[in-house]
């Protein structure tokens, strides 16, 4: 009896939890559904009384917002499949080829992970500016490409692989970088998947970076066009929140189909420490 | 090991040198992109670089530590690193306090639907923090926003969120606590499923009840995983921005209540272009991470 009174204690807990993670969720796509001034009407209410897609017309019809979609989308894919490139070869290479000065080198890497990126972004953007880089999508890309994660997710994967697999394939005289590319590469398959789920979402949801290098209005990144747009629209709430429904929708999808294999990178760094 | 140690000389050099040419891109990336800023970013630090420095490289001075001197007789720095440090120390432990409860709580033998709950309570993890922000900007509508009714229900007078330098800051660490917990979460579910289970039956055995189960037990083997995620938490925190960008609409108001020290190089470096002084404020953010770190990491040594 006792038991299942905590049993009962311990579900209302987490549904109590689960509400309330989930409200701000549900009033988001309920106000985006709504006439507009009707989010701010009193008594206040929930549900729309009648449910318009009105709102998300307006954000592709006048504020152009599909085009900034298509920034964050094309940001986004390319500095992960640019990262996936140099983090797999590099992930490999710590953890499999000898050479010179490379526990030294990989020490001082995750070192450095302690450092603020803020810390680089007053002098990576006078660079930038030299570059001719500034308030282009490669200013935003090129700096993402080498991520220190990624590296070590991939390393302490490829640890793993076995020695033999890849000396065999040198006494039939691969080369190395043939090694990798059809040997290595495709049995390090299902880490780059979670690095690349890990990679994309951070690349969506990047906010200051892109607000730094970028300042040409069409070429916003969803998150830089949806701060600025609550500048001038603050009092359309209901507009504010079709655009967070916009900008959230992508994520949150890839989440719920890979979300096992994103949950295994966390404790990858987390447990093995 | 032997049979990789015994092979021929010119493989092993043929090893090394695409050993070196695969991190290349990495390190070459990393060199270019993070480690010659970082510093240059010290070198900033010393110079009164501004706009006019942009425009010609020659109107920069080197200044020595002038910048730092001005910082500390600056208020609204201070302001910012007080507000910093509220948000670190408070919204810090209280967000890695929320992870273990949850944690402990859906780790619990008794509770079914396990991963549905994980689910839910990771989902704001992977949203975007300026889509977030800009729904919980409207939550803490003090007349429109589901917080206040909700508080009204209890009987609970409204209360201006984000227009009272009172509680701007506690209102940003809510919304941090919600949006964050669940990441924690994941790493505290794995750390107590590892514990095993016999230890806990030894202890029921000797009689000990759930409070000493977690004082003896549960806590203990989870310390080297503790230190990690305040470690993690800690140097997320110190770098406060998006939060107070997108609620304040850029401010950092009211009054500066919620201006984070990452807000005010931003402000100093890329609004008004006082980049040397920006720097300034990235390398102090730096100096006090860095001391956290060690200080963290010597507390739990010294606890061993």
């Amino acid at each position: 009896m006792r038991k299942l009174a905590v049993a009962a204690a311990l579900h209302l807990a987490l549904a109590i939890g689960a509400v309330a993670t989930l409200l701000p969720f549900a009033w988001m796509l309920s106000a985006s559904l709504m006439q507009a001034g009707e989010a701010s009407k009193w008594p206040p209410r929930f549900l729309p009384s009648q449910a318009t897609l009105a709102n998300y017309r307006a954000l592709f019809e006048r504020l152009d917002l599909g085009r900034c979609f298509l920034n964050s989308a094309f940001v986004a894919i390319v500095s992960t499949a640019g990262a996936l490139f140099v983090v797999s070869l590099a992930g490999y290479a710590f953890a499999k080829l000898r050479f010179p000065g490379r526990s030294k080198v990989y020490r001082v890497l995750l070192t450095a992970m302690v450092i603020p990126a803020q810390v680089a972004m007053l002098p990576m953007f006078l660079l930038l500016r030299t570059l001719g880089l500034v308030n282009t999508y490669w200013g935003v890309i090129i700096p993402a490409l080498a991520p220190v994660f990624g590296i070590f997710m991939v390393r302490q994967y490829a640890l793993s692989l076995p020695d033999e697999l890849i000396d065999a394939a040198r006494v039939d005289g691969a080369g190395e970088f043939r090694i990798f590319r059809t040997l290595v590469f495709p049995l390090l398959r299902p880490i780059l998947v979670t690095f690349g789920v890990f990679s994309f979402i951070g690349a969506w949801n990047d906010f200051m970076w892109p607000l730094i290098v970028l300042s040409d209005e069409r070429r916003y990144t969803l998150p830089v066009a949806l701060a600025n747009l609550i500048g001038e629209h603050a009092e359309d709430i209901e507009l504010m929140m079709a655009g967070s429904v916009l900008t959230v929708l992508p994520v949150l999808l890839l989440f719920l189909v890979l979300q096992r294999t994103y949950v295994e990178g966390i404790t990858m760094g987390g447990v093995k420490e | 090991m032997s049979a990789r140690a015994d092979r021929v000389p010119g493989r092993a050099r043929r090893e090394g040198r695409a050993g070196l040419a695969f991190v290349a891109p990495a390190l070459g990336l990393i060199v270019v992109f993070f480690v010659l800023p970082v510093v240059a970013g010290f070198l900033l630090a010393s110079t009164d670089f501004d706009i006019y420095a942009i425009r010609d490289l020659a109107t920069a001075r080197f200044i020595g530590l002038a910048n730092f001197a001005a910082l500390l007789h600056d208020p609204v720095f201070w302001k910012a690193l007080g507000n910093t440090f509220y948000f670190v120390l408070v919204g810090g432990p209280l967000s890695v306090a929320v992870s273990l409860g949850v944690a402990m709580i859906l780790n619990a033998r008794l509770v079914r639907f396990k991963g549905l709950f994980r689910t839910v309570y990771f989902a704001p993890v992977v949203t975007t923090m300026v889509a977030v922000a800009t729904v919980w900007r409207f939550l803490y509508h003090p007349r429109f926003g589901v917080l206040n009714q909700l508080l009204g229900v209890v009987g609970i007078a409204p209360v201006n969120w984000l227009g009272d330098p009172h509680w701007a800051m506690p209102a940003i660490i809510l919304m941090s606590v919600w949006k964050n917990f669940g990441y924690n979460m994941i790493i505290f579910v794995a750390g107590l499923q590892s514990i095993p289970g016999t230890l806990y039956e030894a202890a029921r055995v000797d009689g000990a009840g759930p409070m000493q189960q977690l004082r003896h037990i549960t806590l203990p083997s989870l310390r080297p995983m503790l230190v990690f995620v305040s470690i993690i938490t800690m140097i997320g925190y110190f770098q406060l921005f998006t939060e107070p960008y997108v609620l304040t609409g850029g401010t950092g108001g009211p009054l500066n209540a919620t201006l984070s020290l990452v807000m005010y190089m931003y402000k100093q470096g890329f609004r008004w272009w006082n980049i040397g002084f920006g720097a300034t404020v990235a390398l102090v953010l730096f100096l006090i991470i860095l001391a956290g770190t060690l200080l963290q990491l010597r507390f739990q040594r010294e606890r061993e």
